[in-house]
C-alpha cells in the first residue's frame, strides 16, 4: 500500500476528534451498527461485568488497531485478515490473564466470554476497515472512540438489567426495600428484552430526527 | 440422571443451555440469515457441520497443548486452526460435491468467525470432556442452534404478513421475539436434571 492512501486529513485536529466522536454516537458500534452483539448481551446482567467487559474490549481494540496501523504496509494483502486475527488474540489472552491476575471473581463472571473477545466483530472490522488504512494516530483514536462507545452501550444495558432485575447499582441498593425484583430481568430472555428496548429508543429518536428535517 | 452420560450432554447442549438463547453465542447469523425457513436450515445444517469438525481438532489441540505444558496458547492455536480447516473443508468440499457446496457455500466462511464455534471450542476444554463425549457436545449444540434459527425464521415468516408499526420493525422486534423463544427455552431447565 502505498503511503498516498493515508488520509491528508489526519493532521487536520477537527477530523481527528471526529474520529473518536463518530463511534461514540453517530456510529455507535452496538446501538447503531447493530456489531458485537453476544458479549452485549451475555455479560450485561450487572453494571460491574457490563463495565470490566467494555474496558476489556476497548484495550484490546486500542492494542491490536495500534498494532495493525503499525504493520499496515508490511502485511501482504492475501494474508491480513489470518494476521489481524493474530495480533487480536496475543492480546485477548494477555487480557485473559491480566483480568484473572486482578481478579478472580470478574473473571469467573465473564468466563468464556473474554476469550470470546477474539471474535467480536468491532475489532476485526475496525482493524479491517480503519486501522488498516490510516495512520497510528487517528487509528487509535478511532478504536478509543469505538471501545467508550461499546462500553457505553454495555452500561445502558447493565444498569437497566441490575436496577430492575436486582435493585442495586453497583452493588448499592438503589430502589429501596420495598422493591420487588423483577428476576427475569437478569435471565437470557431480559438480555434480548432490554436491548430490544433500547434499539427501539433509538430508531424513534432517529424517525423525530428525520421528520424535523422533512418539516423544515 | 449421570452428568455424564451422553443423552444429558446431548439435551443439556440443545435444550437446557442453548447456545443462542441461553449463552448468547451466534447472534450475528441468528439474526442476519433467519429470513426465510429454507435458508435458515440450511446455515443451520453448516454450523453443525462445523461445528463437530473444529470440536475435533480442538480436542487433538488441547491434548497436544496439554502434552508440551503451553496452555497460554490455546487461544490463538484454536482460532487458527480452526479458521484453517474450515477453509480446506470448503476447498474439499467444493471440488468433491458442487452440490452441497452450493447449498452449504455462501455460509461456510461466515461461520468461520462465528462466537459459536470458538466458544463451543472453549466450554468443551472447560469440562475436560473425552473424545465421544466432545462429538456428542457439538452435535447437540448443533441441533439446538439448527433448531432456535428454524424457529426464529418461521416467526419472522408469519411477521412479514402482518402489520406492524414502521418504526419497531427490524432488529429491536427480533430481539423481542429472541426475547420471547429465549424465555420459552428457560422452561427446559429442569429436564433431564
Amino acid at each position: 500500500m502505498s503511503t498516498s492512501n493515508i488520509a491528508p486529513a489526519g493532521s487536520n485536529p477537527v477530523m481527528d476528534t471526529d474520529a473518536f466522536i463518530k463511534g461514540l454516537w453517530r456510529e455507535n458500534p452496538v446501538f447503531v451498527q447493530v456489531l458485537g452483539m453476544c458479549p452485549v448481551l451475555a455479560v450485561s446482567n450487572t453494571a460491574i461485568n457490563a463495565l470490566a467487559m467494555g474496558v476489556a474490549a476497548t484495550f484490546v481494540l486500542v492494542m491490536s488497531s495500534t498494532l495493525v496501523s503499525l504493520f499496515r504496509n508490511f502485511i501482504p494483502k492475501q494474508v491480513r485478515i489470518a494476521s489481524f486475527i493474530l495480533i487480536i488474540a496475543t492480546f485477548v489472552t494477555i487480557v485473559d490473564f491480566l483480568i484473572q491476575a486482578i481478579s478472580l471473581d470478574v473473571h469467573k463472571a465473564l468466563g468464556a466470554f473474554i476469550a470470546l473477545i477474539v471474535v467480536n466483530c468491532i475489532i476485526l472490522g475496525r482493524a479491517e476497515a480503519f486501522a488498516s488504512k490510516n495512520s497510528l494516530g487517528k487509528s487509535i483514536l478511532d478504536a478509543l472512540g469505538m471501545g467508550v462507545g461499546f462500553t457505553f452501550a454495555l452500561l445502558c444495558l447493565g444498569i437497566v438489567r441490575e436496577v430492575l432485575g436486582a435493585g442495586t447499582l453497583f452493588d448499592i441498593p438503589v430502589l429501596g426495600d420495598g422493591f420487588q425484583a423483577w428476576s427475569i430481568m437478569l435471565l437470557p430472555g431480559g438480555g434480548f428484552f432490554t436491548l430490544g428496548a433500547w434499539l427501539l429508543v433509538f430508531s424513534i429518536m432517529r424517525e423525530r430526527k428525520k421528520n424535523k428535517a422533512v418539516a423544515k | 440422571m449421570n452428568q455424564e452420560s451422553l443423552g444429558f450432554i446431548f439435551i443439556n447442549a440443545c435444550f437446557i443451555n442453548n447456545f443462542v438463547l441461553a449463552y448468547f453465542l451466534g447472534i450475528c447469523p441468528f439474526l442476519g440469515v433467519s429470513g426465510s425457513i429454507a435458508t435458515a436450515s440450511r446455515m443451520g445444517a453448516a454450523v453443525t457441520f462445523v461445528m463437530l469438525i473444529s470440536s475435533i481438532c480442538a480436542f487433538g489441540i488441547h491434548t497436544l497443548l496439554v502434552a508440551i505444558d503451553a496452555p497460554y496458547l490455546e487461544l490463538i492455536s484454536y482460532i487458527v486452526v480452526i479458521a484453517s480447516t474450515v477453509q480446506t473443508v470448503e476447498m474439499f468440499i467444493k471440488k468433491v460435491s458442487p452440490t452441497l457446496f452450493r447449498q452449504l457455500g455462501i455460509f461456510l466462511p461466515l461461520i468461520t468467525t462465528n462466537c459459536a464455534i470458538l466458544g463451543l471450542a472453549l466450554f468443551q476444554t472447560n469440562r475436560g470432556y473425552n473424545f465421544v463425549q466432545c462429538l456428542v457436545y457439538a452435535l447437540g449444540a448443533g441441533a439446538g442452534f439448527t433448531i432456535a434459527i428454524v424457529i426464529m425464521a418461521g416467526l419472522r415468516e408469519e411477521l412479514d404478513l402482518s402489520d406492524v408499526p414502521g418504526v419497531v420493525r427490524g432488529t429491536a422486534l427480533a430481539l423481542m421475539l429472541a426475547g420471547l423463544l429465549s424465555l420459552t427455552f428457560t422452561g427446559f431447565a429442569g429436564l433431564g436434571g
